[in-house]
């Protein structure tokens, strides 16, 4: 039940031999991915590599016809672990997770698979998150690789080259016997473009047949003394291999003129924004024609200092353009390039800032710094004079309102806060640790609730400290997502607070999806899934764990009932975690599901109702009462056009899906008499059509003997 | 040896064979469809004989925020340019927004050059949370974003494409598509992308037709839709039975002795007061208006104010007034046209009421309810038994009965406790208004425009009350300063802008600061 349907393309991971394949990068990889007989898939969801996922969990069919295992794991730990598949037996495994937040998750498995090594090509498609519209921390996986001593690819990005690196990926795993990560930035796992595909190949051997017959090699498993020897080999025998491969395989590409004074040493990631600035400083043509000396570093680890001393021979000056920092690249250059005393000038963190998305201002204006200073000849005079005085725009930055993400329209969250509101408004304010995922939110306008985030699943984890000495005190609230619990919340914040004697709320959001990712099922989804076996619940799972006061909340919107509760559970001499499950599902997967099937019960004459709320203007008195405990976007404000009144009413408009949570919310606060339910009823029976015009009679009669002894207005 | 001082030129150059790369970014809000506008553009470049690339940023950062999708397109000479992923300032030849500020974010961040870039917006608008939570109107003006899309802007095709789309019963994306075409910044003819919205199945006819009618107004071929003005909201119809007519008259003999610069708020008042409670009412209402004229001279500003505020200070929001709303004909034709009910369709009507202890005795007359107020007992049994949600079906019979008996209580509306306390706070409010305006008119005008922050039910209503009384208070230490009518629109906007109060404590201690 992912939040779109893949059918069309899962079609697409049907191309064979010579076609040519249309779509998004993370599809690509996927597509690369049967292309080369990869024999299992694992990974965990989240932007920019959620569709990997999600097309997989759909395409069933060729998975099974190619004898390829796809599973969505519970964490990206479980991703890297399953790798293990990969270290006596030579199939290929690939998983997927989320730059930085992921590999940390996974990063104890990634040492151990690093250690022992692997037999056949284990890949990890990292997608970097850095920059606009990411979501999380601003670092760099790179830092994994090094600890590690594993791999990393960073492919140009376009298509061919993604494609090309997975199966680079897979072979220098082979030969290094060692994982490979493939990193792939937002902007590529998302651009639309073409490769031509060739035929899916089986894999050599497949997850059944290793079961058939095991194998297994003391030498491989993380204990001493195998652990020195793992060591020893990662030096003396897999560094080698991977340099090798590098400079076999070209997997660094080298454009412009190698005589060139002046080079650049750049991120295969960046190339595009690179030759882009180059472009606009009349430096190289729109196809990436140039005469700069480039060494573009599809391999960003480990690096070749052979290949990086023979580009920099005979050089003034070299660039080195690495995205975030620390700038791991530059340092290891300097210290190649100090060791062999070489006196070519290393710029690169300084004139090219040192954090920071590199957009394409900022690479113009590094790139441009650093021919003004290196090489000003080769700088067209036409680009450094110019006579056009810059016309100078208004500055708009006060006169435009923020747009922070937030809960979308109906969302079942929304009461929930909304009641932690009413809570507060009457016991005083709390400590709130929030959690990652659309729940975050909270900590936004109208709600401002939260004052943390640790990491997924550890919402309660980071309220853990709050022992209130006094019994009576009060309590720390913490709030995590369905999708959190299970990832490992379960242990790592439910577990920690029974087993800790910890006396604050826990509250679990449970809209039956990992939604923020994109509705991806997990454990509690109540979808039926062919292949998962979905609707576990929650409740037991907290009671298994030893919790005793917990409370089910099956619709959310029920803002009275949701406060009550929390209020008892702030207020209650129960000892111990006290635990809410408030359940609804996420409006956006519901909609997408509800509102065809609606379209089509109406067409065919069956009896639908669509819910809608309105606000009555002439009894809003324009106070926004009703904004302050909700901020849906389909609850907004408008003029009413009457001289007399100065303010705007609320208004709601034809986006609203009826959900409930203004009118709960004027019930529960008593803010005001305006929120009426409306429901509209397409093919109603007789009955109801009979009563209908019946009543509507009656109270047309009573309406005009009233107006016929009164002057109205209206 | 840095030798350049001014910021580089750095324009794109064309390939070999002159072709250009075009560049093009679209702002929209999340959910906003900029995914299928997207897609389509690039489906129409492909189909021209063009390379195109395009890219977006999906994620939970994106659910109902801002966000930006970008596509780069290029005659096919055989090779495959390199395309940039995401646009750069001063390098965006097309610059799309699916909303008013979000066209002005997108100049605020430089993708809006001058002599380069076309700039389509929809100027609708979608209010930000931080725009609708404030007490008083906290929409942002769009002034400053309309003046900078003047200069910024090389070409300029902005109307309101939200309302196109509406009107043709499809989504914005649409009548955006309508708007690129239209303007003519893509070399593609208008029937290309005409074939590329047939190609994508879904509410083809109601796309084309928002597509249609979008590539019109931006050709300039037909009008772009006008802001709803006040002229074509549904005007509400006066309707004053036969034996009433005398006495309607008599009200209007009144107004039209009334100076010409307050007919026109008193004419609107009067309506509101009658039809609130009865003639009577009306002749109470002019009392106060004729009493305000008296002590004013020409412009008659304060009267204006006067005439305007009595008349809400008179139509209270009381049990009656809400019932009496619900149950109109003219309120059952406008739910029924905004929430779209069809003739074959029949609509089931909720209403969501919540009254207290306080709004059943304030509905009591005088002497019982001061009489129930004090019995705390029967305050506990009410709200252990009756203080909760209630749910009442106005479509159905029962339902409809309850409010309507509620309503037809209006005749003895002055015997009520409610009356009593509205009356005595309102009057002393006049009062004290029109005993400055024996001093100062300008500051009796702002008094009287104080009463709009009385507004809200039970705790929302109890706080405008608390900050009315405290500006009111005020008064003394203002009277008699020259600024002091400036002041106390201060006092007022500050308690209007927040809802703890703060900026108008703050504003407090600045005047007893100097008046003290």
């Amino acid at each position: 039940m992912a939040e779109r349907s893949f059918a069309k393309e899962v079609q697409k991971l049907k191309k064979g031999e010579g076609e040519t394949f249309t779509g998004e990068g993370i599809l690509a990889i996927t597509k690369a991915l049967l292309e080369n007989g990869v024999g299992y898939v694992g990974g965990y969801q989240g932007s920019p590599i959620s569709h990997l996922m999600d097309v997989l969990a759909d395409s069933q069919e060729i998975l099974t016809e190619l004898g390829v295992h796809f599973e969505a794991s519970a964490s990206e730990a479980t991703a890297t672990a399953m790798l293990a598949a990969s270290v006596h037996y030579p199939i290929r495994g690939a998983v997927t997770y989320k730059s930085v937040v992921g590999t940390n998750v996974a990063s104890d498995a990634l040492s151990n698979l690093a250690s022992g090594g692997v037999t056949g090509g284990a890949l990890i498609i990292v997608g970097e998150d850095y920059g606009e519209g990411s979501s999380i921390m601003q670092e760099r996986t790179y830092a994994f690789a090094m600890k590690s001593q594993v791999w990393m690819l960073d492919p140009r990005p376009n298509l061919p080259s993604i494609v090309k690196a997975v199966g680079d990926s897979f072979e220098m795993s082979e030969i290094s016997n060692t994982p490979v990560m493939l990193q792939v930035g937002i902007r590529s796992c998302h651009v639309h473009g073409h490769f031509t595909a060739s035929d899916n190949k089986r894999p050599q051997m497949n997850v059944s047949e290793a079961l058939e017959n095991p194998k297994r090699d003391l030498q491989r498993i993380v204990l001493p003394p195998a652990t020195y020897i793992h060591e020893e080999e990662k030096l003396t025998k897999r560094l080698p291999a991977a340099q090798k491969f590098i400079i076999d395989k070209q997997i660094n590409e080298r454009f412009g003129t190698p005589s060139g004074k002046v080079g650049i040493i750049l991120q295969g990631g960046t190339y595009n924004t690179v030759i882009r600035a180059l472009n606009r400083l009349g430096l190289a043509d729109l196809y990436g024609d140039t005469n700069v000396d480039m060494l573009v570093l599809n391999c960003v680890y480990p690096l070749v200092p052979d290949q990086i001393l023979d580009f920099c021979e005979g050089k003034d000056a070299v660039l080195i353009v690495e995205e975030g920092q620390p700038n791991y690249v530059e340092q290891q250059i300097a210290h190649m390039l100090y060791q062999s005393g070489k006196s070519v000038k290393l710029e690169g963190k300084g004139i090219l800032p040192m954090g920071g998305e590199y957009t394409g201002q900022v690479m113009v204006d590094g790139l441009g710094d650093f021919f003004s200073q290196h090489a000003p000849a080769m700088l067209p005079v036409a680009k450094v004079t110019t006579n056009e005085q810059p016309i100078s725009i208004p500055d708009l930055s006060k006169s435009l309102p923020a747009r922070p993400p937030g809960f979308c329209t109906g969302c079942p969250e929304r009461p929930i806060f909304a009641a932690t509101k009413l809570v507060e408004e009457e016991l005083g304010e709390h400590h709130i640790a929030s959690d990652i995922g659309c729940h975050l939110f909270s900590i936004m306008p109208p709600f401002d609730l939260g004052a943390t985030t640790m990491g997924f699943g550890l919402g309660p984890a980071s309220a853990s400290a709050f022992h209130n000495a006094d019994k009576k005190g009060r309590r720390s609230i913490s709030f995590v997502g369905d999708g959190g619990f299970w990832h490992n919340g379960l242990t790592s914040s439910v577990g920690n607070a029974v087993f800790n004697k910890n006396d604050n709320v826990i509250v679990i959001v449970d809209n039956f999806y990992s939604a923020a990712t994109g509705g991806q099922d997990i454990l509690s989804s109540r979808a039926d899934n062919p292949t998962k076996q979905t609707q576990n619940s929650i409740v037991d799972a907290c009671k298994g764990m030893g919790v005793k006061w917990i409370r089910q909340i099956d619709r959310t919107y029920d803002v009275t009932k949701m406060r009550d509760t929390l209020k008892e559970a702030l207020t209650t001499e129960a000892e111990g975690p006290k635990v809410i499950v408030a359940s609804s599902e996420c409006m956006l997967n519901k909609q997408r599901r509800v509102k065809p099937q609606m379209a089509k019960a109406a067409k065919d004459g069956k009896r639908v109702v669509r819910p809608r709320f309105g606000v009555d203007e002439d009894i809003c008195t324009g106070d926004h009462a009703c904004m302050r405990l909700s901020g849906c976007p389909s609850l907004s404000v408008k003029d009413t056009g009457d001289p007399l009144r100065d303010d705007p009413v609320a208004a709601i408009d034809q986006t609203c899906v009826g959900c409930g949570n203004c009118g709960e919310v004027a019930d529960a606060a008593v803010l005001c008499p305006s929120f009426f339910q409306a429901e509209i009823i397409t093919n109603p029976s007789n009955f109801e059509k009979r009563r209908a015009s019946r009543t509507g009679k009656i109270i047309a009669w009573l309406q005009t003997r009233r107006d016929a002894k009164r002057v109205a207005f209206a | 040896m840095n030798i350049q001082t001014k910021p580089l030129v750095a324009r794109r150059s064309p390939g070999p064979d002159g072709e250009k790369i075009i560049t093009l970014a679209a702002l929209a809000v999340g959910g906003q469809g900029g995914g299928v506008l997207t897609n389509w553009i690039v489906a129409v470049a492909e189909a021209n004989g063009y390379r195109a690339q395009s890219t977006s940023v999906a994620g939970v950062a994106q659910r109902t925020g801002a966000t930006i999708y970008y596509i780069e397109m290029c005659r096919d000479t055989g090779r495959m340019p390199v395309f940039s992923l995401s646009p750069s300032i001063g390098d965006v030849d097309i610059l799309m927004a699916s909303e008013l500020m979000e066209g002005g974010r997108a100049i605020m961040r430089g993708f809006v050059t001058p002599g380069r870039t076309t700039l389509i917006t929809s100027t609708h608008r979608i209010a930000a949370v931080s725009e609708k939570i404030v007490p008083g109107d906290g929409r942002f003006d769009e002034t400053d974003v309309y003046e900078a899309m003047g200069i910024a802007a090389d070409q300029l095709v902005a109307f309101d494409m939200e309302t196109v789309a509406k009107k043709a019963g499809s989504v914005i994306s649409s009548s955006l598509l309508g708007a690129l075409a239209g303007s003519g910044a893509l070399p593609f003819e208008r029937s290309s992308f005409e074939d590329i919205i047939r190609a994508s199945g879904r509410g083809v006819d109601a796309s084309l037709r928002a597509f249609g009618d979008a590539y019109d107004i931006a050709k300039g071929d037909k009008p772009a839709p006008q802001p709803q003005t006040a002229a074509d909201l549904p005007v509400p119809v006066l309707n004053v039975p036969k034996h009433l007519k005398a006495s309607w008259s008599a009200l209007e003999k009144r107004i039209i002795a009334l100076p010409l610069e307050v007919q026109e708020m008193t004419g609107l008042g009067i309506k509101k007061v009658v039809d609130y409670q009865d003639v009577t009412y009306g002749h109470q209402y002019l009392d106060m208006v004729e009493k305000s004229v008296t002590l004013d001279t020409a412009p008659y500003e304060m009267s204006a104010n006067a005439a305007k505020y009595c008349a809400r200070a008179l139509c209270y929001d009381d049990l009656l007034r809400v019932a009496d709303i619900k149950t109109r004909a003219s309120r059952f034709a406008r739910v029924k046209d905004e929430v779209v009910v069809k003739d074959d369709q029949v609509l089931h009507l909720t209403e969501y009421f919540h009254p207290r202890y306080e709004e059943f005795t304030t509905t009591l007359p005088r002497a019982l309810g001061q009489f129930m107020q004090k019995r705390k007992g029967v305050e506990a049994f009410y709200t252990k038994h009756f203080d909760k949600g209630r749910r009442i079906r106005t479509d159905s019979l029962s339902g409809y009965l309850s409010l309507w008996l509620v309503s037809s209580l209006r005749p003895i509306r002055r015997k009520l406790l409610r009356h009593d306390s509205e009356m005595t706070h309102a009057n002393a409010w006049f009062d004290t208004a029109m005993d400055v305006a024996k001093t100062d008119t300008a500051l009796a005008s702002e008094v009287l425009a104080n009463y709009r922050l009385i507004k809200g039910y039970s705790d929302t209503h109890v706080r405008g009350m608390s900050k009315f009384a405290r500006i009111m208070q005020s008064i003394d230490l203002l009277k008699g300063r020259p600024d002091a009518a400036d002041w106390m629109r201060r006092l007022r906007t500050a308690a209007l802008d927040d809802v703890e109060g703060d900026k108008l404590d703050g504003a407090l201690e600045t005047i007893k600061s100097f008046a003290g």
